[in-house]
């Protein structure tokens, strides 16, 4: 039984550090401080999304992609040589420790869209970008892209979250913000791609819940072209997010009151132009509300968001250091990489904390 | 004396050590069953008579009565069954097409029974709807996902119409004529009270009922009868009936015995002719042509109410619900072959059309399939007979359901099918005024509404054992739901797995 052939409920551990300043921060902090959650993970998937990390390349999309075998390397470079410029292409640097087995080939890809295939197609480059991450996902058999963002990049394995980051050496990059995921899968897939965070260009997201609307979701995402290979929470999540910030303009404010909506006796109390517009999302864009418990970190082209599910069944606790938040599914793991807090909050459910860079840094 | 060839089916039982001889049981038998013998002082039953309709059984102060099948066989024989054999002594005697009404009393698969619903352990927690808030508020109407804003990015919030129901049930078209005045009065109010919506049937809206305007849905059929402007503006959305679940392809008749006084004038026809609806639409013909109407209908109301369209499941209802969420409709209403509260050619009702459960998901996965499924909102009738069954429906993919013969249970029908009579002793499909008086309306709403609130509750405690919230999250959330003892076929077209898997 792999991922994606069967819906496989988990239980998780979530952590993120983001400096407003874009103060470049360390990989080893965001390890440190999910490793404090270690029994929050059992083992079977760990992950993290770093940001600002690829500063050469910061117009390039970078494609992190594990193949099976050879064979779905070669047919998955020559369908990307015939989509994409390469700028450059390597494996992806790791160190061998006894905690990670199994791996797979892991490659990074720079790359941009050929001009005129790009032209020819019609559609912004983004939404090119997306479609050809979709279609190597969805028909080469053993290729998996898990990142494809620009500036970012998603690093993800079996294993215990710590351990896989010193697989992937994270304290060797620097980047102005760093989420990670330990997973509690109830079942053993054993594959890589099935752990968070999950990502499509730059929205990446890792999630400790089990939502209880997936089927409604799932089947309404996947209306505009988001195949759901994986059967996922965090897949559909992330598809979400993608289709409501990039495809349809909804600002991430806008995004949570969609998916983590204010209960409609909340709504009723509103002054008169909020309630319009909160029924107005809700109405329209009922299928993506999303029910049951979730705490989510979203990561995105320069800026991070925090939800909880609307009545706030997962612990998610957030913190403020000077110009750095922190938020983690418990407190201990802020403490943990910094004691020193100016200030501690519980967001409350369906409240999206979102932090972004300071104007012009970036 | 003529050969009487069929033995009836029920034969009154009374208990004379019981009865008083009050006579309430004769006064109160429209079909007159009962009778008072003076020079015994007793009373006697015409079996013959009796459609088993209980309302003496209910009413006898001594239950002195019940109603027993007769036990009258013909000799075994699996394939010419009683009932085929009394159709054709029926058929030879009359000479004509056999009517009969409230829907599909055969032994077709009921897939709702073979469905069966999740609820979380463990790793997600269920919600207590009595802790939590527990959201059943739909709307239904189309969904353009495209945002617009205005200069300063504030949205602009102008959704096309929608339908806000407090509870994702609808009573449905139930016209006055084939109802009566206290009935439908009794299923306005309860709509009011409720926050949900009533259809009118094609039978017009009587004038003392445009109060109830907000909560009503008015239906334009192929008759057309009692359609004018003012009846248009005064509802809350139209429906355009294209078909019927209990009678795909045919269109209505109701006696001209029955339209009479109020019923004539509502229906804008004469009083005493006959009001048949013709099968199809006769400016209907074709997919353009319901386009047509549809926005003749949005011209007429200035665009500010939704559109349903109304259609019976029969075989390829995916490719026709396909047309018609592409047509402008707002919302589409598929009604299943087990349903219908009013008359029926019993050949029509028994034999044409398909179960609403598998016309509902093939529907919902084509719409889906096609990436219109936010075109339009899914109502789905043709026997929802109780919360578990909605929440099924929903679960299928329906935005709401529709219920008629349990709106007509709870004003007290016994389902004695026999409203083509126009004898209902419970006064409910009668309009003889004696009849009528029986169903009253203060009474009457209030059962519906207690009806509907026992449902939601029985929601809630579902909804809260998925760990869902809030009801669209429900909607088309097809992994809540298993099969039972169904094949392959049957679960692939439902979307569904077997239990166990
Ligand atoms: S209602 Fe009952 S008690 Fe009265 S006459 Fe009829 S059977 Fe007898
Ligand atoms: S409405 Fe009246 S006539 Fe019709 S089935 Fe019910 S009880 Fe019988």
């Amino acid at each position: 039984m792999i991922e994606g052939q069967q819906r496989i409920p988990s239980g998780c551990a979530i952590s993120g550090i983001f400096s407003r300043s874009g103060r470049p921060l360390g990989g080893g902090e965001v390890i440190k401080s999910i490793s404090v959650m270690h029994d929050r993970s059992n083992g079977l998937g760990g992950g993290f999304a770093a940001y600002g990390i690829y500063p050469k390349y910061r117009k390039h999309y970078a494609f992190h992609i594990f193949f099976d075998d050879e064979t779905a390397k070669s047919e998955c470079e020559r369908f990307i040589q015939s989509r994409f410029d390469v700028a450059d292409s390597s494996a992806i640097p790791t160190r061998r420790i006894p905690e990670i087995t199994d791996e797979p080939i892991i490659w990074r890809y720079f790359v941009k869209p050929i001009a005129e295939k790009l032209e020819f197609d019609a559609v912004d480059e983004r939404e090119y970008v997306a479609r050809a991450v979709l279609k190597v996902n969805r028909d080469i058999d053993g290729a998996y892209v898990f990142s494809s963002g620009r500036d970012m990049g998603v690093f993800k394995a079996v294993g215990f979250p710590e351990d896989v980051g010193r697989f992937y050496m994270l304290e060797e990059y620097e980047g102005y913000c760093f989420t990670a995921h330990g997973r509690y899968p109830t079942n053993t897939p054993g594959w890589w791609g099935g752990a968070h965070p999950f990502s499509l260009l730059e929205y990446s997201v890792v999630h400790n819940g089990e939502i209880s609307s997936y089927d409604a979701n799932r089947r309404t995402i996947e209306m505009y072209g988001y195949p759901c290979t994986l059967q996922t929470d965090t897949e559909v999540i992330a598809y979400i997010i993608d289709y409501l910030n990039r495809r349809k303009g909804l600002t991430f404010g806008e995004i949570a009151t969609v998916i983590a909506a204010p209960f409609w006796q909340t709504i009723e109390r509103m002054p008169e132009s909020d309630r319009r517009r909160y029924e107005y999302l809700r109405n329209i864009f009922s299928s993506y509300l999303i029910t049951g418990p979730f705490s989510i970190l979203v990561g995105f082209d320069g800026g991070m968001m925090a939800l909880n599910d609307r009545l706030k069944l997962r612990s998610m606790v957030a913190a403020e250091r000077g110009d750095t938040v922190y938020v983690a599914s418990e407190e201990a793991a802020i403490r943990v990489i910094q004691p020193d807090l100016d200030r501690v909050w519980a967001p409350a459910g369906g409240e999206g904390v979102i932090v972004t860079l300071d104007k012009g840094v970036r | 004396m003529a050969v009487k060839y069929i033995y009836p089916d029920y034969e009154v039982a009374r208990n004379y050590d019981r009865c008083i001889v009050c006579r309430v049981c004769e006064r109160q038998c429209a079909n007159d069953v009962h009778e008072y013998v003076p020079n015994m002082d007793k009373m006697v039953s015409d079996d013959d008579k009796c459609v088993n309709c209980h309302r003496c059984v209910s009413l006898c102060p001594t239950r002195a009565l019940k109603i027993v099948e007769s036990g009258h066989r013909f000799k075994e024989n699996k394939n010419w069954s009683a009932r085929q054999i009394k159709e054709v002594y029926k058929q030879a005697e009359s000479g004509g097409v056999l009517l009969s009404s409230m829907g599909n009393p055969d032994d077709y698969p009921v897939y709702f029974d073979k469905i069966l619903i999740n609820a979380s352990q463990v790793t997600n927690p269920s919600i207590d709807p009595l802790r939590e808030p527990m959201e059943t508020r739909v709307f239904l109407g189309s969904k353009p996902q495209e945002i617009r804003r205005g200069d300063s990015g504030e949205i602009i919030c102008d959704a096309p119409p929608h339908l806000r129901l407090g509870l994702p049930v609808m009573f449905s078209a139930m016209s006055y004529g084939s109802i009566s005045y206290n009935a439908h009065e009794s299923i306005a109010r309860a709509a009011e009270q409720l926050g949900i919506f009533y259809n009118t049937g094609e039978g017009g809206l009587h004038e003392d009922f445009y109060r109830y305007g907000k909560n009503t849905i008015v239906q334009v059929a192929s008759g057309r009868f009692g359609v004018h402007k003012g009846y248009l503006d005064a509802a809350a959305a139209i429906e355009i009936k294209m078909g019927q679940g209990a009678k795909p392809g045919i269109g209505g008749h109701l006696p001209g015995t029955k339209t009479v006084g109020d019923i004539s004038r509502t229906r804008m026809i004469p009083e005493g002719s006959d009001a048949i609806s013709p099968a199809p639409h006769h400016d209907i013909y074709s997919i353009e042509d319901l386009r047509q109407l549809v926005y003749s209908l949005k011209e007429a109301t200035a665009y500010r109410k939704p559109v349903i369209v109304k259609i019976a499941a029969v075989h390829n209802v995916a490719a026709i619900a396909s047309g018609i969420a592409r047509s402008g409709a707002d919302v589409i209403s598929i009604d299943g072959f087990r349903g219908g509260t009013g008359a029926a050619p019993t050949r029509i009702r028994d034999h044409v059309g398909i179960p609403i459960e598998l016309a509902l998901a093939s529907v919902d996965k084509r719409l889906r399939d096609e990436g219109i499924r936010d075109n339009v909102s899914v109502l789905a009738a043709g026997s929802i007979r109780n919360s578990a069954d909605v929440v099924k429906a929903i679960a299928l993919g329906a935005d709401a359901v529709y219920i008629g013969t349990a709106v007509l249970l709870a004003l007290g029908c016994h389902l004695c099918r026999t409203c083509n009579v126009g004898k209902c002793n419970w006064g409910i499909a009668t309009q003889a005024p004696e009849l009528v008086r029986r169903l009253n309306p203060n009474g009457g709403y209030k059962r519906l509404v207690n009806l509907m609130t026992a449902w939601r509750h029985e929601i809630e405690e579902m909804m809260g054992g998925m760990g869902i919230n809030s009801i669209e999250s429900l909607r088309g959330n097809r992994l809540m739901l298993r099969g039972v003892g169904l094949n392959e076929k049957e679960l692939e077209i439902l979307g569904i797995r077997h239990a166990g898997e």
